[in-house]
């Protein structure tokens, strides 16, 4: 049986695909990004950085400027010389010390981009180094002076559901895994830019970015609260992925200090090489587990230890962390429960947001964990997950109430069967010869909204406002970034409104017009964006008189049936979860350690798709991204310098690498979200690499307990377990055995 | 990154030779380029002289330019031109975003020193249309959603165009062949590819 592909739902009507309303100015080449942007009279900055991972600034001497260009740093900053972000610690400039290669020390400004960034080139910074933290191992030993606080800790929590002791205590058997994963990249396409414009009494600020709000407060610190009125506009923006939720508060920051000081405006466009090595990055993950089972070696109990690289600033590391630790049981339940989570700080670049926010490297540990105790029980993992996942009326792991239905185990078996996951699971363990397949299969969720208090704290509010020619504008801080949110909100306002799409409008966001409907992240557009517009538009129409401006506004509070501790992380983590089912068949090369994906399947539960094409993309992309972290897209930091500086270097999915891909959705309306809608975006890659990693772990018959898993990577456990002792050998078949220890 | 690595005399325009028209496969160092623009300025060919008349064709229309020596194809078209529809997304010629055609053939036009267009024919993105019209490679990508984000759909349309001139019916394995040059984060590749396909049977039966 085939898996129903891009299910249209009946009389959900809202599903069917539209036309894009960016596509043919995208098409054309005539959509204005920031680079593509210039206006008279306009500068350009240069970024010098450091290139020392942590050192003092003992002097810095600039050449001869020429007429016209100046220089800007910390102490031209006439607010506060901090990002206003969750934490205080994050300097726009570096003033003394600097924490990271890469770190902006000053701009050069100038007339001319060229010759900027020529004379940014001959300024010389030197430094006396200090002992720097260039890894956990490093951070862990603590030898060297603690970067941030005491602890050299930016966040660290821990919640226990159950009694754990007493499930030790009872338990049967125990298992301990450890897992790893690697910084991954956004290489967004349009690198991080924005251009900040003086005007009489205000301050315009243009740019790529994801939240303008966050940009808004950023620059506000930076230029002194209340002293000048901040406006900024998101520019067309080229793919973010995460990338452009933090990074573009520090940029906007800069821009802003260096239009003030020349009263002209600034325009700061990262190249390539500064993006990849001065951004954030997705953290890097060290994950272990200590699982006890029961008699019938049922899951009872779970110790989990999550230790996250944040390099040198805090940034979102404090969220990212609980995102992961709210996924470290996976979609199982879990009794008895204890999870330790640390985010410490390196002199390494800040980690940040990236689509799946702590719950892909989460996702990663928890899935080949349950894959390797069902193998060292001798189960089909298939079966094992299922027996375990989640259901209605279920427990999450902070003790949050499972309201929707899961439809996991429907998803799961049609897709097996789409795939023909049992006969391959089976056959493929006994491989033989050079070219060995394997097949793996995940489950995930993610949780839909910001983490925790995040949505009461943020108080999204969106406004409609009708025209006297009964056009209707949505004004929403919520930004279009290729993901379709231009798309999909008005079909959200137009199908509640009963009117033709063409009747709404939805510009890209101007902070003198859209209120604070919250940053575009979390997969919380759809969900709590579109809710609050469906419910908007219902008020709309009730009241509405044809040819009369109206105004409507609206302000997000969970539904009354959410609660949420902060302080001892307990209750519904999340409004709503959304859930995937993801199988990958790999071929691996035993001699060359290349692996070839023949084929992802993919089945997704967003609640009920507001467009089958849009959701389409987001499927592949999401898969494609989740592929790349899995297999291509290895960052080193080597002493604190990232080695993958240029994109031949660090290599994303290409044409060739796309494999076939069967994904859809099943129907599975969520009763707070528009038309039934969950969230979408960021579930599509949480769950590849691990059905990945099972594959070539199958495949290669020696235990993948890291990702990326490159050819080297593999090529040395193949050689390692030639080379092993015989008492320690292991036969393919049962080779996720040697991760595991048993303790009866 | 600040100079600390200054003292190569290597001038852009000899490294951008050395490698070639729209070739992937350099490796020098991307600071060893930084520092060759530099070079590049404190030598003859500075801002304020050496500039070079060039003629060429853009999109149908002659275009008579005095440029820097080391000015790329893509500066010339995006700075000079005013054409920004051709994206600079890794100015190092791994990418395809900046792809556009020079005489019917795709190449990278960040990868190319302007003055090696010189009598020849260039057409970008802002080529393609008539008028207010989109061209049906541009249809087909709006009809099939072949782009996410954007940044990268001038450069694969180009690409596409290429492919289209040199195989009007292409088979997939072509057209992936014939588009492995281009990347897209957003990896809207399938429908990408559906859009390429797309194209050659719409612009086949006109
Ligand atoms: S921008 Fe020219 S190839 Fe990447
Ligand atoms: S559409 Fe975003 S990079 Fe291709």
């Amino acid at each position: 049986m085939k898996p129903p592909e891009h299910t249209a739902t009946p009389g959900n009507d809202i599903a069917d695909p539209v036309a894009r309303p960016d596509a043919a100015a995208k098409c054309a080449g005539t959509a204005r990004y920031l680079a593509d942007l210039a206006v008279p009279g306009m500068l350009h900055a240069r970024t010098v950085r450091s290139t020392r991972p942590r050192a003092r600034i003992t002097s810095r001497r600039l050449p001869p400027l020429p007429a016209g260009f100046f220089v800007v740093e910390a102490r031209d900053i006439p607010g506060r010389n901090r990002i206003r972000m969750l934490d205080d610690d994050w300097p726009f400039f570096a003033e003394d010390i600097v924490n990271h290669i890469g770190e902006p020390i000053l701009l050069v400004v100038g007339p001319e981009a060229e010759a900027t960034a020529m004379i940014a080139s001959r300024v010389i910074i030197e430094y006396e180094d200090l002992p720097p933290i260039l890894s956990l191992d490093d951070a862990l030993a603590g030898l060297a002076p603690p970067l941030y606080g005491e602890d050299n800790c930016f966040a660290e929590y821990s919640f226990h559901k159950g009694d754990l002791p007493q499930a030790r205590r009872a338990a049967r058997q125990m298992v301990k895994d450890g897992f790893s994963t690697g910084f991954q990249e956004h290489l967004y396409l349009e690198p991080q830019g924005v251009l900040a414009v003086p005007e009489a009494g205000r301050l315009t600020v243009y740019g790529s970015m994801q939240c303008p709000y966050y940009v808004k407060k950023a620059v506000e610190q930076a230029v002194g609260e209340g002293r000048h009125h901040v406006r900024i506009v998101q520019t067309v923006t080229g793919g973010a992925f995460g990338g452009k939720e933090d990074y573009p508060s520090l940029l906007a920051g800069q821009a802003a200090v260096a239009a003030l000081k020349s009263g002209r405006p600034v325009r700061l466009v990262l190249d390539r090489t500064e993006d990849i090595a001065a951004t954030t990055k997705r953290h890097p993950s060290r994950i272990d587990f200590t699982t006890f089972l029961d008699e019938n070696d049922d899951l009872l109990g779970m110790d989990v230890d999550i230790l996250l690289d944040g390099g040198a600033y805090s940034g979102l590391s404090s969220v990212v962390l609980q995102r992961a630790m709210f996924a470290a049981s996976g979609v199982y339940r879990v009794p008895h429960l204890h999870v330790h989570g640390r985010v410490l700080a390196t002199n390494q670049v800040p980690a940040g947001a990236f689509r799946g926010f702590g719950a892909p490297q989460a996702f990663f540990a928890i899935e080949m964990h349950l894959e390797n105790i069902a193998l060292r029980l001798g189960l089909d993992p298939l079966e094992y997950k299922l027996r375990h996942a989640l259901r209605r009326g279920d427990r999450t792991c902070t003790d949050g109430l499972v309201r929707g239905a899961v439809r996991l185990p429907e998803m799961a078996t049609r897709l097996c069967e789409a795939a023909g996951y049992p006969a391959k699971q089976a056959a493929y363990t006994a491989g033989q010869g050079r070219y060995r397949r394997g097949i793996g299969l995940s489950l995930c969720y993610h949780g839909c909204g910001f983490t925790g208090q995040g949505e009461e704290l943020i108080q999204g509010t969106i406004a409609l406002h009708k025209r006297a020619d009964d056009a209707v504008e949505i004004r929403v801080a919520a930004t279009e970034m290729g993901q379709g949110a231009q798309t999909v909100l008005p079909k959200i306002v137009a199908h509640s409104l009963g009117i033709p799409l063409d009747q709404i409008h939805y510009e890209n966001p101007d902070t003198d017009i859209v209120p604070d409907s919250g940053p575009t992240v979390a997969s919380r557009t759809t969900m709590i964006v579109g809710g609050l517009l469906r419910e908007a538009a219902l008020d709309l129409k009730r009241h509405w008189q044809s040819g009369r401006v109206m105004d409507i506004r609206r302000t997000y509070h969970h539904p009354p049936h959410i609660h949420w501790d902060q302080e001892h992380f307990r209750g519904d983590a999340y409004p709503e979860y959304a859930w995937g089912v993801n199988v990958v068949e790999v071929e691996v090369d035993l001699l060359t350690g290349l692996v070839r994906v023949i084929k992802i399947w993919a089945q997704f539960d967003v609640g009920a798709p507001m467009d089958e094409r849009t959701l389409r993309g987001q499927m592949e992309g999401g898969i494609a991204q989740g592929l790349g972290y899995a297999l291509w897209e290895k960052l080193e930091v080597d002493d604190g310098r990232v080695q993958q500086q240029r994109i031949r270097d660090y290599t994303i999915p290409t044409f060739m690498d796309m494999p076939p891909v069967e994904s859809g959705s099943v129907y599975n309306p969520y009763e707070f979200g528009p038309f039934g809608a969950k969230g979408a975006g960021e579930l599509t890659l949480v769950g590849v690499a691990p059905a990945v990693a099972a594959a070539v772990q199958q495949a290669i018959g020696c235990p993948v307990d890291m990702i990326p898993v490159t050819p080297e990577m593999i090529l040395r456990r193949i050689r390692n377990r030639k080379h092993a002792k015989p008492d320690s050998e292991i036969p393919p078949e049962s080779s996720p055995r040697s991760r595991s220890r048993a303790d009866t | 990154m600040s100079n600390e690595e200054n003292g190569n005399n290597i001038s852009r325009r000899k490294f951008i030779k050395g490698v070639g028209v729209g070739i992937a496969g350099s490796c020098v160092l991307p600071s060893l380029e930084q520092s060759a623009i530099a070079q590049a300025k404190e030598g003859g060919d500075a801002v304020h002289g050496g500039k070079e008349l060039l003629s060429l064709t853009v999109n149908g229309k002659p275009v008579r330019v005095l440029v820097e020596p080391r000015m790329t194809l893509a500066e010339l078209l995006r700075e000079k031109l005013q054409l920004t529809g051709t994206k600079i997304v890794c100015n190092q010629g791994a990418c395809g975003g900046c792809t556009v055609l020079l005489d019917g053939h795709a190449v990278y036009s960040c990868h190319m020193l302007a003055l090696d267009a010189a009598e020849r024919e260039v057409t970008t993105i802002e080529g393609l249309m008539t008028g207010e019209e989109l061209h049906p490679i541009q249809q087909a990508f709006v009809d099939k959603d072949g782009y996410q984000c954007g940044f990268c759909t001038p450069g694969q349309v180009m690409a596409a165009q290429a492919l289209l001139l040199r195989h009007p019916r292409p088979t997939r394995e072509q057209v992936l062949e014939g588009m492995s040059g281009n990347i897209c984060r957003c990896a809207a590749y399938p429908k990408i590819l559906e859009s390429a396909l797309a194209a050659a049977e719409k612009i086949r039966k006109s």
